[in-house]
């Protein structure tokens, strides 16, 4: 087994490397000058070669990534052009919130996506079939930030029972006070893993009750409950699978939902990085993002190859 | 009947009483949603435009002079702030003598004095300075073209020089936010050395700043929320904050900012959609609307080969936009008609002869006086965004104009890119690569003062790379009349001067005027003493909150 995780390290060093040479030159191809927000109008040119050296931009692409790329190793992500404080704190206290978000979220997600999908592939063909996969359906069909919106509508502006935007007061603590925040941005962004889930384990099921072994294991005269952890067991790799990448996606696909609801996350940090075209602060936040989701998929790997012993095999 | 029980009767009066006194101690908030994605920046020199001024500028923070927004009925004027009078050096007009209010103190307690005036120039005009600060220079220099150094005279005395005789220096000055010396200071000498130190103070004084303002920092989290609470010590007793705490809250998109509104979240928010409006007003929420300092124009080419060269051309446009509809129907009000940088009634609208006004007819008459029909038509094309600070709603806009000036002969190509994109080609001028070869750009534009509003664009000496003369207008006129504004140093002369050079820039239709901005804002009723003064500033100060 660490034989297999190490491998799987060496895997992630030239993936990580590759995702922040590309995310590097994506930022820098598109167009648009990166100190315009910090620049007025009428800066003269001189202001405007006096700041882009101080920040590095008229050095040749290939020096400022290599630059940046020492320095990210270090733990450097550089300054935010926009608001001159350190990209790492500003990404870290972002990854912090959305984590919180995407995690809640995907628990929710999984709880729901497992539960109907175990229904629906128990009962195939069935009206309870039909409403979990109508609901799985719908899950991954309707826009996320029109559904966060009639939430807000309907919770906040017309029950008033919770609040519409934000994410409380700024250090988070599990009160209420707190957790009321949550509640409509996690409900909105669950749905998304909720149908994806659901639809995994329905065919799953379906697939693992018409194989071979489980008619072996009726014959034997097993009980249903014990049938049904084997099916759990063997259904539990791929779900895991899917919910790992679901919970990367969480991570950097919240952009619309963190927007709608104001939540200070990473999704809402990119928005504002890429308003302000703040390079320093989009290229750190994509690169956290996306070890985020490299690490991740390290971690599903190894989960799945510690509950199938086949994985690691292969 | 009941007995009477006195123990019962104290502990209802000690209920009533708590009550009472739970009530009264009971802390004044106001919440606002802004505009804006995060918090501006709050060392002294904002970001995020005059936004930035407006909450975290002028709030704790005060400069030398200040704008009036005592008046919805009147433009905004200038009038003393921490310096009491100034006065131009009759032999030398680089020279400007500020004599400074005594008593004031920053929120730290130090001192406010000459001394604290040289330092602040310095922050970012003397990269020699150790507080000398490269990403305030941006947001600050460029609002002070011509200023050039500070010496403190004496205690409260102050000089300034500029470098060429320049008569919008006091009004340039309302850009200047003084921060605390001694606070700096103590940040800074509380460091390590190293390369960074100087940066790494002002990144820890934006996070405990000190001014001289009406409110003072309480607590800050980064994109999420800035609390101010009221500076009883207020040099000015008259603008000590009637409210104790503000709360303000970053909050970019319009629906989330009515949803806050009206789910009771927040009390106050900026620039609410138009087509929310009616559902907000019929919820009991006042809205406020008043002409700001502000245009929405088409900034036409005027380089050799333009049809916009043509002033029955630049004319014709003027007359074919139904200004009144486009505010009546697509914003649902909120919006002036511009026919001019400024309208009837300010100081610096002079008489212009050419009449902006809805008249078809007349423009067909001038299009065709120029060879143009509806069988020859005029192509033209404009480069514009679709979103930006400032911009109001641009493609909707840009549609209705383009669906107007069809009647005129015009046909109208929109090359939308992106903001920050348009922003910078703002810059680079007509003749750039980056301008696409476009006749005209729609970049919205703050005209709160003479050059922001005027000079900027009219001057040919402010022809790119310079300033924003994006269409490299060259009218000996307008040089002489903007240059006899920036050297008139009586106010009366001065305005003249503009009115002058406005009539003229009128007259020449050198821009296709449309709109003028109304910073709309929507505010719970529980919101008292609120004035929504001709300008992009508030004075948060008489501000109530009756339950």
């Amino acid at each position: 087994m660490i034989s297999y995780v190490l491998k799987r390290l060496v895997y992630v060093v030239p993936i990580v490397f590759f995702v922040a040479l590309v995310c590097f030159l994506l930022v820098h191809i598109a167009p648009g000058d990166p100190l315009v927000s910090i620049l007025p109008p009428d800066a003269s040119v001189a202001l405007q070669e006096q700041l882009r050296t101080a920040y590095g931009f008229d050095r040749p692409l290939p020096v400022q990534f290599g630059l940046w790329i020492m320095k990210a190793l270090g733990g450097d992500l550089g300054t935010s052009i926009a608001t001159g404080r350190p990209v790492l704190t500003e990404v870290m206290r972002a990854v912090g919130n959305t984590l919180l978000l995407a995690g809640v979220a995907a628990f929710l997600g999984f709880l729901a996506g497992v539960a109907l999908g175990l229904l629906a592939g128990y009962f195939r063909d069935t009206w309870v079939d039909r409403l979990a996969t109508g609901l799985a359906i719908a899950g991954v069909s309707v826009p996320h930030y029109w559904l966060g919106m009639v939430l807000v509508i309907v919770f906040s502006v017309q029950l008033g029972w919770l609040p519409a935007v934000g994410a409380g007061s700024g250090s988070w603590r599990f009160t209420w006070d707190h957790i009321q925040y949550l509640v409509l941005p996690a409900a909105t962004m669950a749905v998304i893993p909720m149908g994806i889930v659901t639809r995994t384990v329905r065919a799953l099921v379906g697939d693992i009750l018409n194989q071979d072994f489980v008619e072996a294991l009726r014959a034997k005269g097993l009980g249903e409950g014990r049938i049904f952890a084997h099916v759990i067991k063997n259904a539990a790799p791929t779900a895991i699978a899917v919910m790992g990448l679901q919970l990367g996606y969480l991570m950097g696909g919240s952009i619309l939902i963190e927007t709608v609801f104001s939540w200070p996350g990473t999704g809402f940090l990119l928005n504002s990085a890429i308003f302000q075209r703040d390079l320093p602060l989009l290229q750190g936040t994509i690169l956290v993002l996306a070890l985020f989701f490299v690490f991740l998929n390290l971690l599903v790997d190894v989960a799945q190859a510690a509950i199938d012993p086949r994985i690691k095999r292969s | 009947m009941p007995k009477f029980n006195p123990s019962l009767l104290r502990g209802a009066a000690l209920a009533v009483l708590m009550l009472g006194s739970s009530a009264a101690s009971a802390e004044t908030v106001l919440r606002i949603a802004m505009t804006a994605a995060d918090i501006p920046r709050t060392l002294g020199q904002p970001d995020q435009g005059f936004e930035g001024n407006r909450f975290t500028g002028l709030t704790m923070y005060d400069a030398l002079t200040m704008w009036d927004l005592s008046s919805s009925d009147e433009a905004s004027t200038l009038i003393p702030g921490l310096a009491t009078e100034w006065a131009v050096d009759p032999q030398d007009n680089t020279r400007w003598t500020f004599t400074l209010r005594e008593g004031v103190t920053f929120h730290d307690g130090s001192p406010f004095n000459a001394e604290a005036v040289v330092w602040n120039v310095e922050k970012v005009l003397n990269e020699d300075a150790p507080h000398f600060d490269a990403s305030q220079v941006g947001v600050t220099a460029s609002r002070m073209p011509t200023l050039r150094s500070a010496e403190a005279l004496d205690e409260y005395t102050v000089v300034l020089v500029t470098s060429e005789p320049d008569s919008f220096l006091p009004i340039n000055l309302t850009n200047l936010f003084m921060a605390s010396p001694a606070h700096w200071q103590s940040i800074y000498d509380a460091l390590p050395e190293g390369e960074a130190r100087a940066a790494q103070a002002w990144e820890r004084f934006a996070a405990d700043a000190s001014g001289t303002g009406p409110w003072k920092m309480d607590a800050f989290v980064p994109r999420e929320r800035l609390e101010l609470v009221r500076n009883e010590e207020y040099w000015n007793a008259d603008r000590v904050p009637g409210v104790e705490r503000m709360v303000l809250l970053p909050m970019p998109e319009a629906n989330a900012r009515t949803a806050a509104l009206l789910s009771g979240q927040v009390d106050w928010i900026e620039a609410p959609a138009p087509d929310s409006i009616p559902q907000i007003e019929a919820r009991g929420f006042v809205i406020e609307a008043t002409e700001q300092p502000h245009i929405w124009p088409w900034q036409f080419s005027r380089l050799e080969g333009s049809p916009w060269n043509d002033i029955n051309v630049r004319k014709a446009a003027n007359l074919c936009i139904d200004r009144e509809g486009l505010r009546d129907g697509l914003l649902g009000g909120l919006m002036v008609p511009a026919t001019g940088f400024v309208e009837e009634g300010h100081p610096w609208r002079g008489n212009p002869e050419f009449q902006i006004t809805y008249d078809p007819d007349e423009a067909r008459r001038l299009m065709e006086e120029s060879g143009f029909s509806a069988t020859n038509r005029l192509r033209v094309k404009t480069q514009t965004s679709a979103s930006g600070s400032g911009q109001m709603q641009p493609l909707p806009m840009n549609e209705y104009m383009q669906q107007a000036l069809a009647e005129c002969y015009f046909d109208v190509e929109l090359d939308v890119i992106e903001w920050n994109t348009l922003f910078t080609n703002w810059r680079l001028g007509a003749d750039a690569p980056t301008a696409n070869g476009a006749h005209a750009t729609n970049v919205t534009a703050a005209t709160m003062d003479p050059f922001f509003a005027m000079v900027r664009f009219l001057h040919s000496e402010m022809a790119p790379p310079v300033s924003n003369n994006w269409g490299y207008i060259n009218e000996p006129l307008f040089d002489e009349l903007a240059d006899r504004a920036r050297t008139a140093f009586e106010p009366e002369a001065r305005d003249a001067a503009l009115a002058e050079l406005h009539q003229a820039a009128v007259d020449e239709a050198s821009f296709l005027f449309v709109a003028h901005d109304v910073g709309p804002r929507a505010l719970a009723p529980k919101i008292k003493g609120f004035v929504q003064p001709q300008s992009w500033f508030v004075d948060f100060s008489p501000i109530t909150i009756e339950e």
